[in-house]
């Protein structure tokens, strides 16, 4: 017994002779905290990781004594991204700024938790208010107070589509300029089904939600969508105008591809269309990347004959937006420095360092398109030109979780394309649940 | 003999259809972690990497997981062995040394392993906070061995069940008290049980993802943080995916093959209880 | 309770130097960042001067000599980091789940049962994943048992390989859950004529066109069932792993004795083996049902939220990250731990009742 007894008290001795002399002599105050800023973001893949870095590069040059940490999650399985702040913003440990989806989904979430600061002066010192499109600033701004900065802008309504598929169909009309309504687009449709193809290829479920959006646009268009979410709504949710989108929308899904939901992301998707199986694919612009980069971020496709390009069908001078943008929280740790981060930001360096990388177009209307994509060039010209409307999907026009109760509506939905009563129904519901409808 | 050998042939027929169907996942993981980007599609999932093997994927994962492993390695070890050393305590505690009650605190312990853990971030980070463990790697080791106590105390109780009282009499009678008894008798007989939870908190720490990113800030990230963070939010390099999944399981794969020889260790020890 | 106490001079004094010693170190810890070499070294140091103090403590009980005394102090840390962790946060969760939070400020109205309401009331999601979770916990627990044993007994019949075949079947337990569902998805992939691929590709180059099969994307409900098969493959190895465990706990005297009374193979799997065998599946059953209840990466890779594979986990996944709707989310969790209660408080409950007797 005194053996064992020597050995655990050796053990013991040595485990607090360590402890003793680690929190004796060496403790040291904290030292005065150097100047930082630790932005979280979801920039984490190919292209939108090396965007991030470029402007970052830009902030280093400008202000070298502020240390950029890059707490950046993938917004990937689960969307963890989102998690993870929404975790820390509850236990009050915010990161010095964060990325939202500039519209609802930082006003419903941020603006209204009353966490994050206007940035009216910002907006001036840097210019940003007069290089925005004007129909852009409501849609990101509360009561005339805009609360984050819009650091690139994205396309939802793009149609992608392969114009071998096209030719050997036999299709004569032109995406670009023929498919004025849905029902012309519904035509080639039938041609393409009877050419033994998949006209609209359609990817994981949440793709389903982002065609949503645009055919409910090319049914209704633009004004009309904005009054569906207008307070109280222009556009009454139980009419006649969302009965026709649904209607579309049903048939819009009757010429996907039957293996949908088995697919990874939207990817795959918009792979058919380039491999020849599929005609259309309608995603964002971020597809453009996928199909023209260079390995190993792309396909290495060529523009106009491999893959082309046209605003979604019925949407013709419409631009349906994304952004992402920057928000300065309430009770940052690092004021000033998170002002310095919003100023590139904002500014035009800061902007043509970033979009040409991630494949967006420049919030700004005064960035050197010299700098960018033969698409974004077009899709540039088309921002400052046409009539601007917010996403469904990517959080600019309904608060997150009115979007999420829509996303649950259409999921149910795209599983029995006949209830098309119940689905509206539930479309009302949701609005009547955010307290948007009465 | 003859039936002995057909015995054989036949167990063996199966074990390799078995080892065929368990490796051919691992297979298309292989076979797309050599591919380039162009060429992960699905309709070419099973055909060979044209224009040679891309070693440049696995570089490609490794940059990105360097610089967390070792985040990683110094999380699950110590979290690995604390824990189950934890866990054979309370299993033989709770198994051998019965008081009132006993069998409730067991009982309630083990519901703790259904705790859907998404629904208690909020609470978690912030009593983390209070009790200064938030944003290091001891936090995380405390988190996971807290999480882990339902599980190993539950392995090694059942063990501990199968194990003769006689045993433990035979020591009372020798003199030894309750740390005694464990050290001199029931530790020794624990390798499989070891073996199993070791390999059970090692696995679930080391892939584990939610609290490891919520838990730790940004310098302590371990890999499974950073493997998530490949998958960017619009495009996805499944090829060089997949080569970081395969280097990340890793470190995992050697802890079974080196656990392995304790199965067959507690063989041996299963014979001193003749 | 205390039969005796003995007092020995150099271990109290020992105890009380560890007492003094931790004390002050979580003391000083508390209010002073420890750095050593640029790196913060305080929470490591709270959590050491914290087991320092309380070993103290176990060796001042050590010496009343009463073994139910010092089994309790053993036990007592888990208890209550237990009683935090788990018992105090379900408590925060329920509390949650009465409430009207809704965003990110917390909102603690109370609203009654009004989000339980709304989860039973016409929600058609909530039927989907309660279906889908009983389909899944039945498919995933009866595959993993049956495999897992059968794989135990394979390997324990002494053959060469032993160790690779059972490094091969445990290997998958190894990949985590996104990258394993993403890899099934590939293999199930349901494409058919020109796109055939996957799985069914490999049946059709075998003849085998019979077996192809719209897998996890077939119509509601039986898609789910799919779902099992990469499940079964990452957990069958381990449940091997513990049913070895188990019969390798058995001696090799009693097989012997059993085969010299004329016991066939067969009979001595199933009179002295398998019965032996009862806690290690309960253990498995316990182990792969607090999966199957909370399983969420797996299938959020395979399914990629579709609506037909939704399971709890998704759903409140969804409703509070993606939705803020925080009640929601928690009256979904609460739920989930009152189905699992249903489930495993009986076995509990028995599980105490025969012990007991013993």
């Amino acid at each position: 017994m005194n053996k064992k007894n020597l050995y655990g008290i050796v053990a013991i001795l040595v485990v607090a002779a360590t402890v003793l002399s680690a929190c004796g002599p060496k403790a040291t105050p904290t030292p005065a905290a150097s100047t930082e800023v630790e932005v979280f973001s979801w920039w984490v893949g190919p292209g939108e990781a090396d965007g991030l870095a470029a402007m970052v590069k830009v902030f280093n040059a400008q202000y070298p004594n502020i240390q950029f940490i890059n707490a950046a999650v993938a917004g990937g399985a689960g969307t963890n991204a989102k998690a993870v702040l929404a975790t820390r913003l509850a236990a009050n440990d915010p990161p010095d700024s964060w990325q939202a989806h500039a519209g609802q989904e930082t006003i419903a979430n941020y603006v209204a938790a009353g966490q994050v600061l206007p940035l009216d002066d910002l907006f001036k010192s840097t210019g940003l208010d007069k290089v925005l499109p004007a129909t852009l600033l409501p849609l990101i701004s509360q009561n005339g107070h805009p609360y984050s900065v819009p650091v690139n802008i994205h396309r939802s309504n793009v149609l992608w589509y392969n114009p071998k598929v096209l030719a050997a169909a036999g299709v004569t009309a032109n995406p670009k300029t023929d498919f004025a309504t849905l029902d012309a687009f519904f035509a080639v449709c039938d041609q393409i089904k009877a050419a033994g193809k998949i006209c609209l290829s359609l990817g994981a479920p949440w793709t389903a939600v982002h065609l949503f959006e645009n055919i409910m646009i090319g049914t209704i268009g633009a004004q009309k969508w904005s009054g569906l979410w207008s307070t109280p709504p222009t556009t009454d949710w139980a009419g006649a105008d969302v009965t026709a989108g649904i209607a579309n929308f049903a048939k819009a899904l009757s010429y996907t591809n039957a293996d949908a939901s088995t697919m990874t992301d939207w990817q795959p998707a918009s792979k058919l269309v380039s491999d020849g199986d599929a005609a259309f694919n309608i995603m964002g612009d971020w597809a453009y990347g996928y199909f023209a980069n260079a390995a190993p971020n792309g396909l290495a496709l060529t523009p106009h004959t491999d893959f082309d390009w046209a605003v979604a069908p019925g949407t013709y001078g419409v631009f349906n937006f994304l952004s992402d943008s920057f928000v300065l929280p309430v009770g940052a740790k690092h004021p000033d420095a998170t002002l310095d981060w919003l100023t590139v930001a904002a500014s035009r360096p800061g902007q043509e360092a970033f979009n040409p990388l991630k494949g967006s177009i420049c919030a700004r209307t005064d960035c050197n398109q010299a700098l960018f994509s033969e698409y974004s060039q077009d899709a540039a010209k088309d921002w400052t030109a046409n009539v601007v409307v917010g996403s469904l999907f990517h959080g600019v026009v309904a608060a997150p979780a009115w979007a999420a109760s829509i996303t649950t509506a259409v999921g149910l939905f795209q599983a029995d394309t006949t209830k098309t009563a119940d689905f509206q129904a539930a479309l009302v519901a949701a609005c009547k649940s955010d307290g948007t409808c009465k | 003999m003859t039936r002995r050998i057909l015995t054989h042939t036949l167990l063996y027929i199966i074990l390799i259809a078995l080892a065929a169907f368990y490796l051919l996942p691992i297979y298309l993981m292989l076979l797309t972690s050599f591919k380039t980007i162009s060429q992960v599609d699905l309709k070419t999932m099973w055909s060979l990497p044209i224009s040679g093997l891309h070693i440049e994927n696995f570089i490609a994962g490794y940059k990105q997981l360097a610089p967390n492993i070792n985040n990683s390695l110094m999380m699950v070890i110590p979290e690995a062995i604390l824990s189950s050393l934890l866990g054979s305590l309370n299993g033989y505690l709770l198994a051998k040394w019965k008081f009132r009650g006993s069998n409730l605190v067991f009982s309630l312990i083990l519901f703790g392993m259904f705790i859907p853990y998404q629904s208690i971030l909020i609470p978690l980070v912030k009593f983390m906070q209070s009790i200064k463990l938030y944003g290091d790697i001891p936090g995380l080791i405390l988190v996971h061995i807290i999480y882990g106590i339902p599980i190993t105390t539950l392995i090694f109780r059942n063990y501990y069940a199968g194990i003769e009282t006689e045993l433990l009499d035979a020591g009372k009678i020798d003199g030894a008290g309750l740390m005694g008894l464990y050290r001199y008798i029931m530790f020794p007989l624990s390798a499989p049980s070891f073996a199993v939870v070791i390999i059970w908190q090692f696995t679930q720490a080391w892939n584990e993802f939610l609290f490891a990113v919520i838990l730790t800030n940004q310098s302590h990230w371990p890999v499974t943080v950073a493997l998530n963070n490949l998958a960017g939010s619009q495009l996805v390099q499944w090829n060089v995916l997949m080569a970081a999944t395969l280097l990340a399981a890793l470190p995992t794969l050697l802890v079974y093959l080196f656990l392995g020889r304790y199965f067959l260790r507690g063989l041996m020890a299963g014979a001193l209880k003749g | 309770m205390f039969r005796k106490f003995t007092l020995r001079v150099p271990r109290l004094i020992l105890a009380l130097a560890l007492i003094l010693g931790g004390a002050i170190c979580v003391f000083f810890l508390w209010n002073v960042q420890l750095i050593i070499a640029g790196k913060n070294l305080t929470s490591i140091g709270i959590l050491l001067a914290g087991l320092v103090f309380y070993t103290g403590i176990i060796l001042i009980i050590s010496m009343f000599q009463s073994e139910t005394v010092l089994s309790i102090a053993l036990l007592l840390p888990s208890m209550v980091a237990v009683a935090i962790f788990v018992y105090g946060f379900i408590g925060w969760s329920i509390r949650v789940s009465f409430t009207e939070w809704k965003g990110l400020n917390p909102d603690y109205t109370w609203a009654g049962l009004k989000q339980y309401y709304l989860l039973f009331q016409n929600n058609p999601r909530f039927v989907i994943d309660v279906r889908n979770t009983a389909m899944f916990t039945v498919g995933f627990i009866l595959g993993c048992l049956i495999i897992g044993l059968g794989l135990a007994i394979l390997l324990d019949q002494k053959l060469k390989g032993e160790a690779l075949f059972r490094g091969i079947f445990l290997f998958p337990m190894s990949i985590s859950f996104i990258a394993s569902g993403v890899v099934w998805g590939w293999l199930m992939n349901p494409s058919t004529g020109n796109r055939i691929t996957g799985i069914n590709l490999i049946f059709q180059t075998l003849g085998l066109k019979s077996l192809i099969s719209l897998w996890h994307s077939t119509p509601m409900p039986w898609g789910m069932a799919f779902t099992v098969i990469p499940a079964v493959w990452q957990l069958s190895g381990f449940t091997m792993a513990l049913y070895m465990g188990g019969m390798r706990s058995i001696s090799d005297d009693l097989r012997e004795a059993a085969r010299v009374d004329g016991a066939s193979e067969f009979q001595i799997y199933r009179f002295i083996i398998f019965p032996m065998l009862q806690p290690v599946t309960l253990s498995a059953v316990i182990i792969l049902g607090h999966m199957s209840l909370k399983i969420f990466d797996l299938i959020v890779a395979l399914g990629n939220k579709a609506i037909g594979l939704d399971v709890p986990g998704i759903y409140m996944w969804t409703t509070t990250f993606d939705g803020t709707n925080y009640a929601q989310g928690a009256a979904i969790g609460v739920l989930m731990l009152v189905s699992v209660a249903i489930l495993v408080v009986p076995y509990l409950i028995q599980n105490m009742r025969t012990e007991t007797q013993l």
